[in-house]
């Protein structure tokens, strides 16, 4: 009787294995995958919910590795929407269109890219070149921005995240300054971390920190440092009022990526995202809505 | 008359020889599934090590082993990219060295006081309480050393920052704990009676029993306790991946914060490009981590062999 058990308990293991598999993949309803940018999982995350809420047939998954990660999936063919804080790269176009995808950009939110630090912190506004000088270890005190005699704790998302390609280019190499350098990167005493809520806590925790985040994700834990074009423009804080009207510099949108034009239950969900009750959740987690 | 007798009989003897055959069949059968399952780890091992060659290979085409190994620069994203895993190895040398050198102790010495002077009902307790411990998913390790460790860390060694190898180190050092704790005790318990028994009987202490006959005896067992330590230590992701800080700078002190090789991948591998040079870069990390662990337990195994035969003569 025991031996027979061995046998058969395999063979059982293995059927119900298959069982699952069958079952759930041709489970009833629609399932939206969505993976991507670290910065609007939160967003996605509450649209997600309402939409599920709204229709129980439909399952949505999100999760947030960073841009990289969700753009390389959607060229993979692994995710029906790719969430994005930057703008698809023209190489990963082309590796898409080898590959027979065609992303098809649509903006969601705005955000306004906050750099923070721990709010005993007395600095209150820096110039895109000073910021520029610290993560690229140039400036390494805070005595030489105008704080107390402390070095500077350099914080800094990794190389998944769109949030540090979007910084490396608009602040590190200063885009669109005179000062622009094309050569410049990240420093090597940078510490580069796997998400934003890890630099966040870091923040609130060490005085000498400095990080950036996305707009969702800024809380009374930390202040949020006025950012200045040049030294002899005014420093500006991130808000509805400057990121629309385009005078906070590091002011950016949002984006889904979809392959070619969404069509039914993705198309349903997006214009949900798009619709004034969408929209109008993105106030509340945070980030600016479309204008 | 005759023919139902003889028909019963041949009947006995036909469900008999069916019934052999059928344990026969079943024993053939089980055999067969064993042999299989062995095959296939085989298999699968073979395959993990063509692929980490065929993938991690094709970079030293474009930088040589020579400034792939000893190169401190990686910017795998720039152009041109530079790949120089000297930072991550020197981390994860670091990292591996000194979670080891705090578990070994705490642990060897944890197991022989389970086994050789805690009544058996503590024994019987604290036993499962640490084999439990094993469980903690490392993603919550992470999570404690992020919000408890580091800024304690911070504060006693007056740093800039909680997040450094050090931090890792310990958080690693406690997450091997449990398995050398564990595996040790186990082979300590197995050291035969009669042993300490002869020791006692030629007047040695309990210590002189422990350090002299019980830790010699059960050696190839605690040996393989510290080398699954040590492979815990050097092949954890998450924990380090949350707490070490991820600079990529030589780490020059086990304050500095630090990538090691394992959290480098991680962190990497989402955005490479498949078939591209950061994949191919990350998989030729993934190689020598590989050739590293192989190292290890190889030494182990040739140290251990001389000790047993020291320990036998």
């Amino acid at each position: 009787m025991r031996k027979r058990l061995f046998i058969i308990l395999p063979v059982v293991v293995v059927v119900a294995l298959i069982v699952t598999i069958i079952a759930l993949s041709g489970r009833g309803g629609s399932s939206i995958n969505i993976i991507g940018s670290n910065t609007l999982t939160p967003l996605t995350s509450v649209w997600a919910e309402e939409f599920m809420k709204a229709n129980s047939n439909v399952s949505i998954s999100v999760s947030g590795p960073g841009t990289g990660p969700g753009i390389a999936a959607l060229i993979d063919g692994t995710t029906d929407i790719a969430q994005a804080s930057r703008q698809i790269k023209q190489s990963e176009i082309d590796q898409a269109v080898a590959k027979g995808v065609h992303p098809y950009e649509i903006q969601v939110a705005n955000d306004g890219l906050s750099v923070v630090v721990h709010p005993s912190n007395p600095v209150s506004e820096l110039t895109i070149a000073q910021l520029s000088a610290i993560y690229t270890n140039h400036i390494t005190n805070w005595q030489e921005v105008g704080g107390s005699d402390t070095p500077i704790v350099v914080l800094s998302r990794d190389t998944n995240s769109g949030s540090h390609d979007f910084f490396l280019e608009r602040i590190v190499q200063m885009q669109g300054l005179p000062t622009e350098n094309k050569t410049l990167q990240y420093g090597p005493e940078v510490l580069f971390l796997p998400s934003t809520e890890a630099g966040l806590t870091e923040v609130a925790q060490n005085p000498n920190a400095i990080f950036y985040a996305g707009l969702g994700y800024v809380t009374s834990q930390v202040k949020t440092v006025a950012v200045k074009k040049t030294a002899s423009d005014p420093g500006i804080l991130p808000s509805k009022e400057t990121v629309l009207d385009g005078t906070y510099p590091i002011a950016r949108p949002l984006f889904f990526y979809t392959n070619g034009e969404p069509t039914g239950v993705i198309k349903a969900f997006i214009d949900y995202c798009l619709s004034s009750e969408g929209q109008e959740k993105v106030s509340e987690v945070g980030y600016i809505p479309l204008a | 008359m005759l023919k139902p007798e003889i028909s019963s009989v041949i009947a006995a003897s036909n469900t008999k020889d069916s019934l052999r055959r059928r344990l026969r069949l079943g024993e053939r059968f089980i055999e067969s599934w064993i042999f299989l399952a062995g095959l296939f780890a085989i298999i699968i091992l073979v395959g993990i090590i063509a692929i980490l060659i065929k993938e991690g290979l094709p970079i030293f085409t474009y930088s040589s082993p020579w400034q792939f190994l000893f190169g401190t620069k990686w910017y795998p994203t720039s152009e041109p990219p530079t790949f120089g895993i000297l930072p991550f190895f020197l981390s994860t040398l670091m990292i591996t060295l000194i979670a080891t050198a705090a578990a070994v102790p705490i642990g060897v010495g944890c197991a022989a006081y389970l086994a050789e002077v805690a009544p058996p009902r503590i024994r019987e307790t604290v036993k499962p309480i640490i084999e439990l411990l094993a469980g903690v998913p490392s993603v919550m390790m992470g999570f404690i050393g992020l919000m408890l460790l580091s800024p304690l860390v911070r504060s006693i060694f007056h740093l800039n920052t909680g997040l450094c190898g050090l931090t890792a180190a310990i958080m690693l050092s406690l997450m091997s704990l449990p398995i050398i704790v564990s595996v040790s005790e186990d082979a300590l318990h197995a050291v035969p009676k009669e042993f300490k028994e002869a020791s006692y009987a030629l007047g040695a202490t309990k210590w002189e029993t422990i350090r002299h006959v019980c830790i010699p005896a059960a050696l190839s067992g605690i040996g393989a306790a510290i080398m699954l330590g040590v492979g815990r230590a050097i092949g954890e992701t998450m924990t380090v991946l949350m707490v070490a800080g991820g600079a990529l700078a030589v780490p020059l002190s086990p304050t500095d914060p630090m990538t090691t090789m394992t959290s480098a991948i991680a962190s990497g591998i989402g955005n490479a490009v498949r078939g591209g040079l950061q994949y191919q870069a990350l998989f030729a990390i993934g190689l020598i981590l590989f050739i590293m662990t192989l190292a290890v337990n190889l030494i182990a195994d040739k140290v251990l062999e001389r000790q047993k035969r020291k320990f036998a003569r």
